[in-house]
Parts: structure tokens; sequence; C-alpha cells
């Protein structure tokens, strides 16, 4: 267990060193949020003043808690455990006394925690004091919303784990890491809630573990969700861990199996 | 002959090619989603019906597909700095920017630039609109102009990161915010977005404006539709402000001695 809440400091860590990264990740993130939020507030005013449940202070949070987890949960890009498998150094990892993918899984929240630090709470706070936005009706949001946010942030390591894992089979995963990009920006609500999709879409979105990713999340934080609702909404993201966890590890053991690895 | 090398290498493999092609299209309509499911919740969107607000979305998404095909290189200004390939290239007989633009020309772009085609004359299909000479002016020349726009401010980034190295996504901030912004209607965005994306980065430039005499809708504040004639002076400013920023940049580069 000390072992990987050492590999969860060092990602916190790793991320840490490139201050002018964070400075332009957070301009970026709130030049986008202006934007969505220009999207969202003229799409409420279309719609007399409410729409899907959200008025304008409800989408400024929407928006900016969007832009505020974009970092943490790192939808996008990462492609580490694939150039380990493509190199063979893989066949290393496997040879060590810790868990691949629970190593893997320690680094990541460690580098999530500083992602949300930083990058999130910057954004956040500019949202804040620029558009302004709602707090959620209960207390309850903010314990329930920070396990929602622990759990879409595993759950995007454990998709991002198991994408990867196709490199085991195919040595250029490059196709297959943009066409996740492809779905999984729209269904996790990325662009607009999902909760605005026309029905057959929402059905699609809703039957995928995407939304747990962003949506869900922002709807427990936003208290959008409360009470058991939001419960039902956490269990939901817990339940998708579990299975993609077990799928991923399914995985793992059967190309560990066929793995060759050579020269040396 | 340079570009020539480069298309018959990435056609050498057609799975692969068509594979790629295929998510470029995905990629084109994912984007679209969006306007989609907003039109689909309100009649009209910033005063624009569906209709017209896809024809913006079209005609700013062929121009930045465009500008992706051939400057899209310059997005690997960083990891070319790191690693001290600059050298290599400075030394070379050629304009730097000549040798980005060759280093990875991609066709299966053109993907993204059927998508924008196959919206804009759908949504034309719909408006219905009097083929005078201004609009089939405007229709024909708009793709070229944004793409123009577009190209410049992938120049104009990678210019940038001379300065900050390691600031790659403060860059993307203009010029996938650009894009973003550029396919919105332009009435939509807040004031100082809209100021912003008009006045400094000039993404309204590249299809609203036109699409307001194109469609002969009134401007926003701001933006009076008479401006969409001037979208190729727009492009020209980019391009000064781009060619500035990326000597600059050269200017200021020193080898590690790579």
């Amino acid at each position: 267990m000390r072992t990987y809440f050492q590999l969860a400091a060092a990602g916190f860590h790793r991320y840490s060193t490139y201050r002018m990264a964070i400075a332009a990740g957070v301009i970026t993130q709130s030049v986008f949020g202006f934007i969505r939020v220009s999207v969202m507030f003229a799409a409420v005013a279309a719609a007399g003043g409410e729409l899907a449940g959200y008025d304008r202070q409800q989408a400024s949070t929407y928006v900016w808690l969007g832009q505020a987890l974009l970092a943490p949960v790192a939808l996008f890009g990462w492609t580490e455990l694939a150039d380990r498998i493509k190199t063979g150094d893989i066949a290393v990892d496997l040879a060590r006394p810790v868990d691949v993918q629970l190593s893997w899984w320690a680094a990541d929240l460690g580098r999530a925690a500083f992602q949300l630090l930083t990058r999130g709470l910057a954004p956040l706070v500019i949202g804040a004091v620029t558009i302004g936005f709602a707090l959620p009706g209960s207390w309850t949001a903010y314990p329930l919303g920070l396990v929602s946010v622990l759990l879409a942030v595993s759950l995007s390591f454990i998709i991002r784990f198991g994408v990867n894992l196709i490199a085991f089979w195919s040595l250029d995963i490059r196709g297959f890491i943009g066409l996740y990009l492809v779905i999984v920006a729209p269904f996790s609500g990325l662009y607009v809630p999902v909760h605005l999709f026309p029905d057959w879409l929402r059905t699609i979105a809703y039957a995928t573990p995407f939304p747990s990713l962003l949506q869900f999340p922002i709807d427990v934080l936003s208290g959008r969700v409360l009470g058991v609702d939001a419960l039902l909404v956490v269990a939901m993201q817990a339940g998708w861990l579990v299975l993609l966890v077990a799928v991923t590890r399914l995985l793992m053991a059967r190309a560990a199996l066929r793995l060759v690895v050579q020269g040396g | 002959m340079l570009l020539g090398s480069r298309i018959r290498s990435q056609t050498a493999y057609r799975t692969s090619f068509w594979l790629t092609v295929a998510t470029s299209v995905g990629v084109g309509l994912i984007e679209f989603i969006e306007i989609y499911v907003i039109l689909t919740n309100v009649p009209v969107f910033g005063g624009m019906t569906f209709a017209q607000a896809a024809l913006v979305f079209a005609l700013a998404n062929m121009g930045f597909s465009f500008a992706d095909m051939v400057f899209g290189q310059f997005d690997s200004m960083p990891s070319h700095l790191r690693l001290g390939r600059l050298e290599v290239m400075l030394v070379r007989p050629l304009p730097l920017i000549v040798q980005f633009v060759t280093a990875d020309f991609q066709l299966r772009r053109l993907g993204r630039v059927a998508v924008g085609l196959v919206i804009m004359v759908l949504a034309l299909g719909y408006l219905d609109l009097t083929p005078t000479p201004a609009v089939v002016y405007l229709l024909i020349i708009t793709p070229f102009v944004g793409g123009a726009i577009y190209g410049a401010l992938f120049v104009m980034a990678g210019g940038v990161q001379f300065f900050v190295i390691d600031g790659a996504e403060f860059t993307s901030a203009f010029v996938y915010g650009g894009s973003y912004a550029g396919q919105l209607p332009g009435s939509v965005l807040l004031e100082p977005v809209r100021i912003l994306f008009t006045f400094v980065i000039p993404a309204t430039a590249t299809a609203y404006l036109p699409a307001l005499i194109i469609l002969d809708l009134p401007g926003p504040a701001f933006l009076p539709s008479w401006l969409g004639w001037f979208a190729p002076l727009f492009a020209v400013w980019a391009w000064v402000l781009a060619l500035l920023a990326w000597r600059a940049g050269i200017r200021r580069f020193t080898g590690a001695g790579g």
C-alpha cells in the first residue's frame, strides 16, 4: 500500500515541474470557458430563460465545473502504456513486484490531485469572479461530489488503460485513440449537457460509461441531483468502475499470456 | 515535388488511409453535434435558424480544415524545439515555413473538408437563397479566406512557441479557441469575447460575417454585417501578425548545439 502512496506522490510532483504549462492551461481553459458560457447563455435565453432545468446561473456552473474537471479527469490522449507495450518495456513492468494497473492508477490519481488544485481551481475562480454561478441546494453535494469526481478520475483512467491495452494486439493504436476521442468528447457532456440531447442520442449516451466522466460529477457537485438521486448516480459510476476494472484485468491477463518480447 | 511524395506515401497503405479519413469525417460530424443539439432545443440560436447556423458552421469548418491540412504541422513546434530538430531544418536551403508545410501534408484531412461541404450543400438546399453574384462570390471565397485566417493563426502560434516553451496549450487557446468561436453565430458570443475574436483574432470573419451578407441578416452590436466584405482584409491583418510573430520567434531562437 505504501508503495502506491509513493507512486501517487510521484505523480503529483511530476506535473508540478512545468509551471509555464500550468499557466498556459489555465488561460486556455478560461478562454474556452468564456466561449462555452456564451453558447449556453444564448441557448438558455432563446429558450426563454430555462432550458432542460438550466437557468443562466446553472448553465454557468455547468460550464465552469466542466472546465475545472477537464484536466483532472483527463479525457484526452494518454499513450504511455501503449508506448511501453510497443517498445517491449512492458515485460519489465510485468516482472516488477507491484501490480501494473494499480501502479499506473496510483500515479494517475496523484496527477489528478495536482491538476485539480491548479488547473481545476483557477478557471473555477476566474469563472466565479467574472460570470458567477449557482451553489448547490444542500451541503451534501460537496462530499458526494468529491466521491463522484474521484470515481470519474478513476473511471477515465481505467478506460484509457483499456484503450492502451489494444497495443498488445495492434501495434499502431493512434487510429483507435483518435476514434475514442471522437466518441468520448460529446458523450461525456463536454460540448453541451447530455441532458439536452434529443431522445435517441441521449438514450445512447446514457447507456455508455462516458457521462460518468464529466456530466455526472458535474450534476452531483452542482446539486442538480440531490439526496437519493445523487447516491444513485454515484452508485452507477461505481458500478461502471467495478465492471471495467474486471474487464481490463481480464484483458491484461490474456495479453500477458500471448506476449512475446524479442531481444533483451 | 515534396508535396507529391508526401501524398504518395500516405496513399500507399490503403486500409490505414481510409481508416484515418473515416476518423477525420467523424471529427467533423462530432463538432457539428453542438449546433445540432442546441437547435433541436430552441428554434433560433443567436438570431439564426438551424440551416443558417449550419451554413456558418460549414463555412468555418471548411476554412479550418484547409488551414489544418496545410499548416497543421506548426502545432508540433514545441517538440521540434525541445528535441533540437529545428537546427537541422534551419541549415536546409528552403524557408522554414515551406519545410513545415511540406513536412506532414495530411491528405486525410480532406475528409473533414468533405463534411463541411456536405453540410453547406444541405444548408443551402434548405435556405433557398437567390443566387445573386454577391452571394455566389462570398460562398466561393469564404472557405479560402477562412483558410487563410486560420492558417495565419497556426503560424502565429508557431512563432509564439519560441517564447513560451512548455506553453503549447496557450496557443491552442487562440488556434482552437478561434476555430470554435468561428463556427458559432458570432452574435451568441459575450461582447468582450466577440470583440477579441473579431478585432484581435479575426475568427468571426472566417464565416459569420460573410454569412450575414449571404443571408441578408443584420449583425449584433460591434459587428455590422458590412464587415463581411472586409474578410480578406482581416486575413491580411492576421498574416501581418503571424509573420511578425514568426520572425520575432526565429530571431529569438538560439540552438542548444543539437
